[in-house]
């Protein structure tokens, strides 16, 4: 209730500080007011300014890379400093396949912890899970990326991936995939990841589903529905939107995460391979591992990563916002 | 739920014993499925939390927290000092940066802008930013600041500044959102202008719902790592001068120990993983206080 009033009563300039209110007080009290706006329209600016030097200055910066390229900088993959070669395709491949596996992986988990907090817990358990998501998140991806690279990879390598890899990396289409024995690999980048985006995605959810009408739950509960039945015909179907834009919210996140991918993915330049149980990198990655012994154009061209790195985050970025505010305006009825 | 209504078999599934009993047992699979899920993320977290603690305790002794980085970082001795310090040091003056721009941007948002076009376009392209890479953060910073003043603790800031001043926009305005309209008006009735209605009446009553929103901002830059690799260096003694010099964070330290093989690097690296995790714990736990006993008063 509190929010919806103070959103309409705020129109600018029907209160004391908008143009024409003359009557209180003096001109020098009305220059306080517009001064006030000023700073604070200056502030909410800097945003638009950051974000458009981002995209300027760092372009600038890759652009001897992306000369010498050209388009071949995203549709190569042939990266070899010391010759001059910049393709990022394997790199690019690396970014999206671990992520897409993050993505299966965390999806399942992140929507069943959203329905369960709303849904199914007993309400004496709902804060705890809530608290069990906010650390989740807090957790640096450093460490992550540390209890990746000592604990996990080398435990996942020999215990996991081989034995899969001798059971079915022969079979046809299976074998395609689960191939390969290696501890630091797409498959531990994507298992990473996926732990990490999990509260992301839970979080966003779980407010989604908040927001349907008790009307329509009860409306299911009221013809018979199990609760199974009520969350299928009640809630997803309200909540579809929002949770699309959740998940791709946590697959922006996904791609640009950096340290935690760098640790655990093998580094392995040049690596395009369905083999999702070998060593490959991605671009975040190869910029943090490769940044410090690079000069010239190399540097460049981990620049010009950092460039399409931005360009695609914004646009999974965007096109998530705008799916989520549709739904925000239908869920307000607005 | 009209389909359900129309559905000419709904009569017949609720009356047949066997489409009733398959009813329950999807419904029982969907709840295993939900809880598991909970089971499932709770795993990683204990085994993280558990690991960093047992094996970062140990090298928490005085000296840990006072002495300089050693020469070799192959061999024990030595202690986390100045990247303890340095990111503190660093997150702070990012801090110190994003808050106030953060917060006055928030009150263009709520205050001025409302639903205005160009409130919009900043609400629209803070939420963008939040998703803007932190490795992205840092070449950016690195383009426009280390290439001409050389690697300092101030470039971190800088990158870790631009990560916080979305998150603390989008938190602050959501709060200035929930101070009742009421509380304007009557300081408007007693001739206050707009502007020390928000300074003395508007920002005391959110006071605690954006520190909470502070507090998140801070923890999520304090773990940062990829923006201060480019930005900062790795010094080995302690640093004040933030503008002058290379300065170093315990993330650095963790991400340079973890790749070594050497045993006392790693025994470092979970070290300072525990000290970072206590520090982001502590801002997190804090935050959540502070927001309950909000939500607990507006509530009330």
């Amino acid at each position: 209730m509190a929010i919806s009033s103070a959103d309409h009563a705020i129109a600018p300039g029907d209160t004391p500080g908008g143009d024409g209110m003359s009557l209180f007080g003096s001109g020098s009290r009305r220059r306080g007011d517009r001064l006030f706006r000023s700073v604070a329209l200056g502030a909410g600016l800097v945003v638009l300014a950051v974000l458009a030097l981002i995209a300027a200055s760092t372009t600038r910066e890759a652009w001897p890379a992306f000369r010498s390229e050209g388009l071949s900088f995203i549709t190569s993959s042939t990266w070899n400093p010391a010759e001059g070669r910049f393709g990022a395709l394997a790199f690019i491949y690396g970014t999206v396949l671990s992520s897409v596996l993050a993505l299966l992986l965390s999806v399942p988990v992140s929507l069943g912890i959203a329905l369960y907090a709303n849904e199914a817990a007993p309400s004496r358990i709902r804060r705890p899970v809530i608290y069990v998501m906010d650390l989740l998140a807090a957790i640096p991806s450093v460490v992550y990326g540390l209890w990746g690279i000592i604990v996990l990879a080398p435990f996942l390598g020999p215990n996991v991936y081989a034995p899969i890899d001798r059971a079915v990396g022969g079979w046809p289409i299976i074998g395609w995939f689960l191939h390969g024995t290696s501890g630091r690999s797409f498959m531990t980048a994507g298992i990473i990841l996926a732990i990490m985006i999990t509260p992301i995605i839970t979080s966003l959810s779980r407010e989604v589903i908040a927001t349907v009408p008790a009307a329509q739950r009860e409306a299911a509960y009221g013809m018979g529905a199990t609760r199974w039945e009520m969350i299928r015909t009640a809630v997803l179907p309200w909540g579809r939107g929002g949770i699309v834009g959740a998940v791709m919210l946590g697959l922006g996140r996904a791609m640009g995460e950096t340290i935690a991918v760098a640790l655990v993915i093998g580094s392995q330049p040049g690596q395009i391979t369905t083999h999702l149980f070998e060593a490959g990198d991605s671009m975040a990655a190869v910029i943090v591992n490769q940044f410090g012994e690079a000069s010239g154009t190399h540097r460049a061209a981990l620049v010009g990563l950092g460039v399409v790195l931005f360009i695609v985050t914004i646009l999974v970025n965007v096109s998530a916002r705008s799916i989520v505010s549709r739904f925000d305006r239908r869920a307000r009825g607005v | 739920m009209s389909d359900l209504l129309q559905h000419p078999d709904t009569g017949d599934l609720l009356l047949r014993d066997t489409t009733r009993r398959s009813r329950r047992v999807r419904n029982r699979l969907a709840t295993i499925w939900m809880a598991g899920s909970l089971v499932v993320a709770v795993v990683p977290l204990a085994l993280v939390v558990g690991y960093v603690v047992a094996k970062g305790i140990g090298q928490l002794t005085p000296d840990w927290f006072t002495k300089d980085l050693p020469a070799v970082t192959r061999r024990a001795g030595g202690g986390m000092g100045p990247a303890i310090v340095g990111t503190l040091l660093i997150t702070a003056v990012a801090a110190a940066m994003a808050i106030p721009l953060g917060v006055l941007g928030a009150i263009y948002l709520h205050e001025y802008g409302g639903r205005g076009r160009v409130a919009r376009l900043i609400r629209f392209m803070a939420d963008v930013m939040t998703g803007v890479p932190s490795i992205v953060m840092g070449l950016f910073v690195y383009t426009i600041w280390t290439i001409n003043r050389g690697l300092s603790a101030f470039g971190g800031a800088l990158a870790l500044g631009c990560l916080m001043l979305p998150i603390i926009i989008r938190s602050t305005e959501e709060m200035l959102r929930l101070v009742p309209d009421e509380l304007r008006q009557a300081s408007y009735a007693l001739g206050n202008r707009k502007w020390r209605t928000i300074v003395t009446v508007v920002l005391p009553a959110s006071f605690g719902g954006i520190t909470s929103g502070v507090m998140l901002a801070i923890a999520r830059a304090a773990g940062e790592t990829a923006p201060l690799v480019f930005t900062i260096g790795a010094a080995r003694k302690l640093n004040l001068r933030i503008f002058d010099g290379p300065s170093t964070a315990l993330s650095v330290q963790i991400f340079g120990n973890a790749q070594t093989p050497f045993e006392a690097a790693q025994a470092r690296a979970w070290g300072a993983a525990l000290t970072l995790v206590a520090i982001v714990f502590v801002l997190t736990i804090l935050a959540r206080v502070i927001s309950a006993r909000v939500a607990r008063r507006h509530n009330a």
